[in-house]
């Protein structure tokens, strides 16, 4: 796909997420709007999966901590073609199998159970270890984390478990958004120098903008090219990225729009899948 | 066959620390199956991993004091296809990190192992509540050594619960063992005792004791106390009409508790419950802790005479 061709489709999963949170009148809007590019470049480039059969054993895994951001996990799997674009709208519905937090067994693709935060890192590395002693080489498990689950030990524990058994089959990326519940991270628990903190713990680091569909690309690219050191990828993002009243604002952190905020922020968003367009002729 | 100890009721009947017999269980069951792997958190000589590690070294991973990446990375190795075994001790595991138990383990579903050993009147029964998790407790340490086995080859989230004492030795190689099922190892009319862990030999010598005054009381080896064996439990209190329970833990929401919910639904009867009431245990020498919370023998008998009455 070309970038422009990725930015179309993260503007499309960006209308779907909207969709989705105003139809379920309830979830998360900033994380989700703010990982929609990195989601996209990891499905629709990054990953080695396969959507109709997404129990196929050789596949990457993609192991999503911070569960309460995933309905950008829905819409971009849909999107790739895992199950119909028409389900997204049963998100946290009775019988769905679109769970507000995901849960493993009731869809496939998934891989984890999440929601409680902090503890996706150890079981990437549980994965990537398992694989270590297996000897299997030709698959890698990528690992979404948010900023404000850093405050976790488990999420330190993992860290350094990870650098002792040089799990260089393991790449984490970082939503580093800046924001929690309760504000801004570095207000609520300071994570800064936050780069320096995973060097000491072992980690090669990479830092990008994680809108820029060429450094999300490049950097886990580059991530397999590093032995024996597991990876973090530090995205640099804006919360609620492509709806202007609610960027920056770690008050929608865990809100969904009303009907009238999600016809304005639909209306922006094809504004700006209109200017991509434009952008790239 | 014989299904008790031949010394069982004497005074030098063998006396081993149950967490021995699991450390020999998970090298048997590293031998059977090399997806077995053992994953300890700076405790593995006295959660008795030690063997497990040395036989298989490229299988046993050290996590350090980190009982929450202890649980949660097994839960990753489990999704990756491996059979993993997790120790430390009880209180901190699962007693730090049940969140991730609940989350990682049982609701993922994943194949994972808890041994919770030094467990001992402290630390309280907080794994019977999650739906998926299997709760063993067993009664000394060859019983041990045929559960571990046994879960390494049966699919699915499970405790075993572990004391730290030499406990009398109760059993013998040739008891049978089947995960899922209570154990009648004294047969008897007048009371039904259902005990787990080191608290079956307590409950066996109390039972030869009332013996003695005509009181033939029938007793239950329950190392199963999550799914509790429900026909095996039903048909004895119906026929003694009355029951008691034992164990080392909180009886609240323990094994006296499990009791309690299945008698009062299905068959509900006098019921006494022998354990901690509700406090922490305290420094001192074992048997004068056991003394001290009315769990030995006597004190059993005691409260069965006072619930016949
Ligand atoms: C163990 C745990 N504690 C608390 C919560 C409640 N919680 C959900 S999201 C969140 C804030 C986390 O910050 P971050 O993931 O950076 O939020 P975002 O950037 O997506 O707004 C908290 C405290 C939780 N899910 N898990
Ligand atoms: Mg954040």
């Amino acid at each position: 796909m070309t970038t422009e061709e990725l930015a179309k489709m993260a503007n499309t999963i960006r209308q779907d997420i909207i969709k989705m949170l105003v139809e379920a009148g309830s979830g998360h809007s900033a994380g989700p709007l703010g990982m929609a590019d990195v989601f996209t470049a990891m499905y629709f480039v990054v990953l080695k999966h396969d959507p109709k059969n997404p129990d196929w054993p050789e596949r990457d895994r993609l192991i999503l901590s911070n569960g309460h951001i995933v309905p950008v996990r829905y819409a971009t799997m849909a999107r790739a073609g895992y199950f119909p674009v028409q389900e997204l709208m049963t998100l946290r519905k009775f019988g769905s199998r679109l769970q507000g937090h995901p849960e493993r067994l009731r869809l496939p693709g998934l891989e984890t159970t999440s929601g409680p935060l902090g503890s996706g890192l150890s079981q990437a590395a549980g994965i990537a270890k398992a694989w270590q002693i297996d000897g299997i080489k030709n698959r890698r498990v990528y690992c979404l984390i948010s900023d404000g689950e850093q405050d976790e030990g488990n999420t330190w524990e993992a860290a350094m478990f990870a650098a002792k058994y040089k799990l260089a089959n393991l790449t984490a990326i970082t939503d580093r958004n800046n924001i929690q519940i309760d504000g801004p991270t570095e207000q609520v628990m300071p994570l800064e120098d936050l780069r320096a903190k995973w060097e000491a713990f072992g980690w090669h680091v990479i830092e990008i903008d994680g809108h820029n569909f060429t450094q999300i690309i490049d950097a886990c690219n580059f991530a397999r090219t590093i032995e024996n050191k597991p990876v973090m990828i530090i995205a640099h993002t804006i919360p609620g990225k492509g709806v202007d009243f609610m960027e920056y604002d770690f008050h929608w952190h865990g809100k969904p729009p009303n009907p009238e905020q999600a016809k304005e922020a639909l209306r922006e968003l094809r504004t700006l899948g209109g200017r991509i367009r434009s952008e790239h002729q | 066959m014989n299904l008790l100890n031949p010394k069982l009721y004497k005074k030098d009947v063998e006396q081993e620390p149950i967490r021995a017999g699991f450390g020999r269980g998970l090298v048997a069951a590293g031998r059977n199956n090399n997806q077995v792997v053992a994953l300890c958190a700076d405790l593995t000589e006295s959660t008795h991993m030690e063997d497990f590690a040395k036989e298989f070294p490229e299988r046993f991973i050290e996590i350090g004091v980190a009982e929450q990446n202890l649980v949660t990375v097994a839960a990753g190795m489990s999704l990756a296809g491996k059979i993993p075994f997790v120790s430390s001790y009880a209180a901190f595991s699962p007693g730090r990190n049940w969140e991730q138990i609940r989350t990682t383990i049982c609701i993922n579903e994943a194949n994972v192992k808890i041994a919770g050993s030094h467990a001992g009147v402290s630390v309280g029964p907080v794994m019977r509540v999650l739906p998926n998790m299997r709760v063993i407790v067993p009664c000394d340490s060859i019983e041990a050594e045929k559960a571990t086995v046994a879960l390494a080859a049966s699919e699915g989230a499970a405790y075993i619960r572990l004391a730290r004492e030499k406990t009398p030795v109760v059993t013998t190689s040739d008891t049978p063992f089947t995960l899922g099922k209570a154990q009648v190892l004294r047969e008897g009319a007048d009371l039904t005792m259902i005990a787990c862990g080191p608290m079956v030999y307590q409950m066996l010598v109390a039972a030869e004791k009332l013996s003695a005054d005509g009181i033939e009381a029938e007793v239950i080896n329950c190392a199963t106390v999550k799914p509790l064996d429900h026909a095996t439990i039903l048909a004895s209190v119906r026929k003694t009409r009355a029951v008691m329970t034992a164990e080392e833990a909180q009886a609240a929401g323990g094994l006296g508790g499990a009791i309690a919910e299945l008698l009062g639904e299905h068959e509900p009867l006098a019921l006494a419950r022998v354990g901690m009431q509700d406090h922490f245990g305290e420094s001192g020498d074992p048997n004068e802790l056991l003394e001290h919370f009315k769990l030995t023998a006597p004190h059993i008998a005691a409260r069965a005479r006072k619930l016949l009455k």
